[in-house]
């Protein structure tokens, strides 16, 4: 009996353990993709001043009174705005800025096999 | 030279000068971002602890009499807070607007002891005490100040930094 409560005690300890490591993941990923608006070039997770501190401690506050990720971001934009997020939505006036790097890679492409196949077309 | 070589030349050139000077335009461009502030409304909910009365208030209820309210974030190791003190307290005769002071980050002895040295402007003294309220401000640090439409609920003008006479005229102006 008593094996079995010590493996059932260590069983819950360690997944407590766990439960907690999987959220200060979470943390370090959300404060990875929020710029500091106060230190600006470091992201909330690099920054050690008192706003990213705050805003730290808000997201661990948030995720555990069950908030989603979605829900913290869109707190956070509403308070200061878009460009609090590194990695800006896919929306009407960003459209352009997503699709740019697309274009200009189908557009490179193009123009590689043109130039190839002229050559080609040469050679023979 | 061809006539050929001479447009690449000059288109050369001219692309050359464009974009030295967008470049010399972009270097002093200042490029820090400011988020914008002004006509955000406040949140519903926002109780912190009064550091005079030791209970919790509801910013709510605070706002409800007068027209304006004026928070200040401030914090006894501010140096540019005690700069910045007089010209809140020149504002503390006005009976027409509320005064908030939201204590950040600070340790509520030294708090206390800024407010004996230098007077109370403020007719509450919230503690933010993890800097969680600031954010729900949506505020930058200490100093600042937001002047508050009441009525609205809505942040009718943000300061970052400490209040100087310029700034201060201007929120007599806007108070009025």
């Amino acid at each position: 009996m008593k094996k079995i409560l010590t493996l059932l005690l260590l069983f819950f300890c360690t997944t407590s353990f766990l439960s907690a490591e999987e959220n200060s993941d979470v943390i370090n990923k959300i404060s990875k993709n929020l710029r500091c608006v106060v230190c600006q070039g470091q992201s909330i997770y690099d920054s050690q001043s008192d706003f990213a501190l705050s805003v730290k401690i808000l997201i661990k506050k948030k995720l555990e009174e069950g908030h989603s990720e979605k829900k913290i971001y869109d707190y956070l934009k509403a308070k200061y705005g878009e460009w609090i997020v590194y990695e800006p939505e896919l929306k009407k006036n960003t459209y352009l800025l997503w699709i740019l790097p697309l274009i200009l890679f189908v557009f490179g492409g193009l123009l590689i096999i043109k130039k190839a196949y002229i050559k080609d077309g040469k050679n023979k | 030279m061809s006539k050929k070589n001479k447009i690449y030349f000059i288109l050369i050139i001219f692309i050359s000068i464009v974009v030295f000077f967008s470049l010399l335009i972009g270097l002093n461009k200042e490029n820090t971002y400011y988020p914008n502030a002004k006509n955000r409304l406040l949140d519903k909910e926002i109780i912190a602890k009064d550091l005079l009365l030791n209970k919790k208030v509801n910013f709510e209820n605070i706002i409800k009499s007068n027209n304006y309210t004026i928070i200040n974030i401030w914090s006894s190791w501010c140096v540019p807070c005690r700069s910045e003190h007089k010209f809140l307290m020149s504002l503390s005769d006005n009976t027409k607007i509320n005064i908030i002071g939201l204590n950040y980050k600070d340790n509520e002895n030294n708090a206390q002891n800024f407010l004996n040295e230098l007077g109370n402007p403020f007719d509450f003294v919230l503690v933010d005490e993890d800097g969680l309220i600031s954010i729900d401000l949506g505020a930058y640090g200490v100093p600042e100040t937001f002047i508050i439409n009441n009525q609205e609920k809505l942040i009718v003008k943000r300061y970052i930094g400490p209040i100087d006479k310029q700034i201060l005229d201007e929120i007599k102006k806007i108070v009025k």
